[in-house]
Formats: structure tokens, C-alpha cells, sequence
């Protein structure tokens, strides 16, 4: 596999210059202590047996890759392919990073698990683990989010979690992430924290990344059954950057697949208010990390926006940043109202409720698709589904009439 | 070796004359600069030995409730680096004691790591707490501090390990603060019982000062726990009284007193 070239992070953590472990002395040993685990466990036959079967077995894998034909007719151009991540248990490809996480955390003997959540997918997809393993759980969620995802607060609550809002900052994810980091300060002991992203300190970059990396590997095979050639363009979301690097990585090596990651515009990059991070940001430290942050002169992170939750967020993983850097990825962006618009069209054209999340993706793939000729293979990862989100687009023109 | 250190050394002198060094914490801004000016003279006058300055910061992942809230308010009140300097310096007009900076790192890093370092020393600040920069990330800043004289003060956790604790106790200067709880700032009820084994451990890897700080509510609690270390860090019981108050015309009395309260119980012992 090409992937297995690539070998970073560094021992240190960093992919070229982004990445590392910024957080208090405390949190250092479990740090180190994770790192340890998750070695052993991935030199384990045994572990990837029981991951293999729960993601076959409990989540559904492999997911398939579905030929759009009706959107693909709608754009009359390139043919565009979904990566149908959205058909998982609980909805989402988040449940493919915490079945591992979950497994990882027993071999620990950790007996609780605490998680942050933006748009609730990996809260939802958390809290079934933990209740798939009898695991006491806590997801953070922010008070905004909490509003604008309800059903997925729901959700948590009848798997056993325990919700707790956070009412600080912006009250959205990264806040969450603030607040679950001070309970794992507090807790470091007894607990592990099941972060979603491939943000945070080192080893959760790397751990979170290889966990996803199924989504590509089965693209990759997929795809090549189907149509016998590679794909010429890959397109995922970018809020944290999870589904992205999932789809991306086992095709970094090969230089004709050409990848874009598109990040949230939110009301318009020249409002202010986005959440295009890498577009608009700068390198800085946030949760752990050195990536690309939006921040303020003096050093002070920026509130996000993004009319979806998941990617309402003012980071992005170090590897993506490295990913700009090397120019190996394009990273674009989509606004609210051009994601809302996709969201629709995908519904209409397709009979699919795509997340809001997944619909910056797909947004993206309809403006390139148009100019692209029908030879051309367009993969979109349509990382989760839409229930989710009606309820805070029940207000939207064409949705109750 | 670390002896040439203004932090250090007033630490030593105290711990020589049989005394504990007494730190006091509040955030440079709350409510605003010329308060905290005010303040902070207030301490250094009711007997803190060593002034610490926060520098807010939007997202304080190692401080609880109480010092979240004075960020915020500091940076309510439009509160920057460069009013900080200022402040600083508005201090050591008057002030000889120790002055220590404590911030999260993305503020010094988008500042630039050498002109902040070159800044604070400019200004007059001693030493430098930097909550979420390990030892292993610390390199940078590390360098930086040296080359200005600013001692770069490590902190060390109940969860630290022998192993780190030797690393980071080779590289410290001023003193080693030592986190008295596995947890974020705040005040709290009880000290941890296990503090003597904790700074035990800490005194077989330095012969730097040892400060314990997080969780310190008042007079009582500060003289239990200075009988394991040479000096007590207080942060959130001050910064309460700010809170509470909103005004240095108000709250700097009342700071004022609990320092005084503090220093005659540690005096006491």
C-alpha cells in the first residue's frame, strides 16, 4: 500500500512543522502512556481482529460507493461517485474512530469515557460504543449546538451518556473541547478521552487519522473495481478534518488524484464569519496542537462560523496543514447558503438527506463537476446523513411547503 | 548553577531565614490595567513576595471558572501584550520584588517567541509560567528566556513521572511549581493528602525552590500546605474578591487584607 510510505508524525509528534503536545503537565504521562497502547495494540493481530469484525458486523463496513447518476446527469459533466459513510450505524463515519478508540480504551482498563461533540455525530457515535462496552460516558457539547442538533442530544441520552453543556466562549465545539480537556485534567486517571477529530496532541492526529483510514482504502478498491482507474478528484469537508484525512490518505502517494478539502465559508469569507481555517487562518497553538487556528492580532482565537455544527470549529488538524504546506491537497471553501443549496439538490435529485457537514463536500464537487468532462471521476465523501440538521432547516423555504 | 535568578534567590533568602515565600496571582487587565496596577502594589505592599501577572487568554484550557472569568473580563476590557508591558512597567517603578508572567502560549507565539521574551524582560518581568507547554515543546521559549535572564518556571503534576520529573527539573530555573491536584485552578476545600510524598519526590530531583499552587483557598489552607514546600502560589481566592467587586477602589482593600491574613499564617508556622 502506498499509504505505508508516509511515516508521519515524527516521534514528536509533528508533521513538518505542525502538530506536537501542547497541553499541561499533567495530561504529559497519559499522553505518553496512550502513545505506548496504541503502539502495542496496532502490533496486535488480536486488536485489529475485533476491530475488523465490529466494523463489519456492528457498523456496517464496507460502505458502499454509490455512482450519483442522477446528479451527475444534473451537472452534466464529470461522473460523480458517493462515498456512502452516511449508511454507518449512527449515521456518520465518526462510529469508525470511537469502535477503535472504544477497544483501545478497554485494553487500558479505562472505565470512562468523556468526548466532545459539535454536531453531536461523535457524541452519538461515542456514546454507542461506550454503551456497546458498558462504558460510563460524558460528551461535552456546546449550548449553541445543543439547540441547532437536538436530535442528536436525544440520541446520547438514550444510549446511557450523560450530555454536559458548556456555556463558555462561543458555546459551540471548540469550547466543548475546552471543557472536556479540564475534565480530563481533572480525571486523567480513571478516564480516557475519546477525541473525534485529528486535532489534539499528539498521538490523537495519528490514532484518529489511521482509524478513518478505512474510508480511503475501501475507496480505493472501489473504485477501481467499478471503473478500473483511479479517481481524478477526491472531495471531502474539512472542520476538524477527520472524514478528509480517512478518504485522503491511502491516496497520497498517488500524484494524479487530485484532493480537495473544502472547509466552511459560513456567511462569506470577506464577512468574517467563516470557519475556513486554513484558507484564512494562521499557524497557532489551539487544544494541543500547531495548525493552522483563526485567531485575532494578539493571539486570541476567533469564534467560527458555520451554519453546520461539525465544521463550526476555529482549528484543523496538523496534517492537514502540513497537506496545505506541501500543496499535496486544495483546500476551498463553501458557504452556508451554497451547502444549504446541495443539501437540497441531493435530497431531490438522489432521494439522500446529506449532513450539512457532507453538503460543503458536495457543493464543491457540483461546481467542478460541471466543468469537467464525462470521462472524469469525481469521489465525494459524503461523510453523514442529514436527520440531524431538519430540524434547523425546518425553517428554510421548500421544507415545510 | 540557576543561582544567578532574582526569583531564586528571594526565594533562597526566605527559605533561609526559616520563612515561606508567599506568590500571589491575578490577571493583568481585570477589570483593567491601571486597576491591576494598583493592586498588584497593593500585594507587594501587604506582604506577597513575588508578584505573578496573567495574561488572558480566550481559551484558558488549565484554569476553572473563577480565572476563565477574569480573562474574559481583562479582555473585555481591551487588554493586550503591549498594555501589559506597560503595566508591568508601571510597577517596577515602585516595585522590587519579583515580577512573573503567567500565559497560555499561543498569545507568545503569535507575539513572536524572542520579541516577547526580548519585551518582558524590557518591562521588567523575572519569570515566565507558560501552563500548556511542556517540557518537550519548551525549547523555543526555553532559549528565548536564557538569552534575556528571564527564568522559564516548569510546572510539574501529582502525574508526572520520575522519569520527567528529572527532565524538567534539569532545565528549570526560579523555582519548580508543583500542581498540587490533578485539575484546572481554582480553590478547593481540601488540600491534597498526598503533598508531602508529591513535593518529596519533586526535592530528590532539584535544589531549586519548590512552590505549590492550584486549590488554595485561604490563611489556613496556605500554611498546611507551606509545611511541604518553600512557598504557596494564590491565584483564584484573590481573583474572586476582583470578581465580586468589579473595582480596584473596592476590591483592593479586601486583597489587600486576605494577603495580609495569608502572610501571618504563613508567618505563624
Amino acid at each position: 500500500m502506498s499509504c505505508e510510505k508516509v511515516t508521519l508524525p515524527d516521534e514528536r509528534g509533528y508533521f513538518g512543522p505542525y502538530g506536537g503536545r501542547f497541553v499541561p503537565e499533567t495530561l504529559m504521562p497519559a499522553l505518553e502512556e496512550l502513545e505506548e497502547a496504541y503502539r502495542s495494540a496496532m502490533a496486535d493481530p488480536e486488536f485489529h481482529k475485533e476491530l475488523g469484525y465490529y466494523l463489519e458486523h456492528y457498523v456496517g463496513r464496507p460502505s458502499p460507493l454509490y455512482f450519483a447518476r442522477r446528479l451527475t446527469d444534473y451537472c452534466g459533466g464529470a461522473r460523480i461517485y458517493l462515498k456512502r459513510e452516511d449508511l454507518n450505524h449512527t449515521g456518520a463515519h465518526k462510529i469508525n474512530n470511537t469502535i477503535g478508540q472504544i477497544i483501545l480504551a478497554r485494553r487500558m482498563g479505562k472505565q470512562r469515557i468523556i468526548a466532545e461533540t459539535g454536531a453531536g455525530q461523535h457524541g452519538v457515535a461515542t456514546a454507542t460504543a461506550a454503551a456497546l462496552f458498558g462504558l460510563e460516558c460524558a460528551v461535552y457539547m456546546g449550548e449553541e449546538d445543543i439547540r441547532r442538533q437536538s436530535p442528536n442530544v436525544y440520541r446520547m441520552r438514550l444510549l446511557g451518556a450523560e450530555v454536559i453543556p458548556v456555556s463558555s466562549g462561543s458555546r459551540t465545539l471548540k469550547d466543548a473541547m475546552n471543557e472536556a480537556i479540564r475534565d480530563w485534567v481533572a480525571n486523567v486517571r480513571s478516564t480516557y478521552y475519546l477525541i473525534g477529530s485529528v486535532a489534539g496532541p499528539h498521538p490523537y492526529p495519528a490514532i484518529v487519522r489511521d482509524f478513518q483510514t478505512v474510508i480511503g482504502i475501501e475507496t480505493r478498491r472501489q473504485v477501481l473495481e467499478q471503473t478500473g482507474c483511479l479517481p481524478d478528484l477526491i472531495i471531502a469537508c474539512v472542520g476538524g478534518g477527520s472524514n478528509a484525512m480517512g478518504i485522503f490518505y491511502p491516496f497520497l502517494a498517488d500524484m494524479e488524484v487530485k484532493l480537495f478539502g473544502v472547509e466552511a465559508a459560513g456567511r462569506g469569507i470577506d464577512t468574517g464569519e467563516h470557519a475556513a481555517t486554513l484558507s484564512q487562518g494562521s499557524p497557532g497553538v489551539l487544544h494541543g496542537s500547531l495548525s493552522y487556528i483563526l485567531q485575532d492580532q494578539d493571539g486570541q482565537i476567533s469564534c467560527a462560523h458555520s451554519v453546520s455544527a461539525g465544521l463550526d470549529y476555529p482549528g484543523v488538524g496538523p496534517e492537514h496543514s502540513y497537506l496545505k504546506e506541501i500543496e499535496r491537497v486544495n483546500y476551498t471553501s463553501a458557504t452556508d447558503a451554497e451547502a444549504v443549496k446541495a443539501f437540497r439538490l441531493l435530497c431531490r435529485v438522489e432521494g439522500i438527506i446529506p449532513a450539512l457537514e457532507s453538503s460543503h463536500a458536495l457543493a464543491e464537487a457540483i461546481k467542478m463537476a460541471s466543468a469537467l468532462t464525462p470521462e472524469k471521476i469525481i469521489v465525494v465523501n459524503l461523510s453523514g446523513r442529514g436527520d440531524k440538521d431538519i430540524p434547523a432547516l425546518a425553517g428554510e423555504p421548500g421544507v415545510n411547503s | 548553577m540557576n543561582k544567578d535568578s532574582m526569583i531564586s534567590e528571594c526565594l533562597d533568602s526566605i527559605r533561609h531565614n526559616g520563612k515561606k515565600g508567599l506568590i500571589t496571582f491575578i490577571t493583568a487587565g481585570d477589570p483593567n490595567m491601571r486597576d491591576t496596577v494598583e493592586i498588584a502594589l497593593g500585594m507587594a505592599e501587604a506582604g506577597a513576595d513575588i508578584i505573578e501577572l496573567g495574561i488572558p487568554f480566550s481559551d484558558p484550557l488549565a484554569d476553572g471558572p473563577v480565572i476563565q472569568q477574569a480573562s474574559q473580563r481583562a479582555l473585555g476590557s481591551g487588554t493586550t501584550m503591549a498594555r501589559i508591558f506597560e503595566g508591568v512597567k508601571e510597577i517596577r517603578k515602585t516595585c522590587s520584588k519579583p515580577l512573573v508572567l503567567m500565559g497560555y502560549y499561543n498569545p507568545i507565539y503569535k507575539y513572536g517567541i524572542r520579541r516577547f521574551a526580548a519585551d518582558a524582560f524590557q518591562a521588567g518581568i523575572n519569570g515566565l509560567i507558560v501552563p500548556d507547554l511542556p517540557h518537550e515543546e519548551s525549547g523555543p521559549l526555553q532559549d528565548a528566556a536564557r538569552e534575556t535572564g528571564i527564568d522559564l518556571i516548569p510546572l510539574v503534576a501529582p502525574t508526572t513521572t520520575g522519569l520527567r520529573m528529572e527532565k524538567i527539573a534539569a532545565d528549570a530555573r526560579g523555582f519548580v511549581y508543583c500542581v498540587s491536584v490533578t485539575g484546572v485552578t481554582g480553590a478547593r476545600q481540601e488540600i491534597n493528602e498526598d503533598l508531602e510524598t508529591f513535593t518529596g519526590m519533586v526535592r530528590r530531583h532539584t535544589d531549586l525552590p519548590l512552590a505549590v499552587g492550584f486549590g488554595i483557598a485561604g490563611p489556613e489552607q496556605a500554611a498546611r500546605t507551606a509545611l511541604h514546600c518553600d512557598a504557596v502560589v494564590v491565584g483564584s481566592a484573590i481573583v474572586s474578591i476582583i470578581a465580586e467587586s468589579g473595582k480596584a477602589s473596592a476590591s483592593g482593600p479586601e486583597v489587600e487584607k486576605l494577603v495580609r491574613l495569608i502572610r501571618s499564617a504563613l508567618d505563624q508556622h
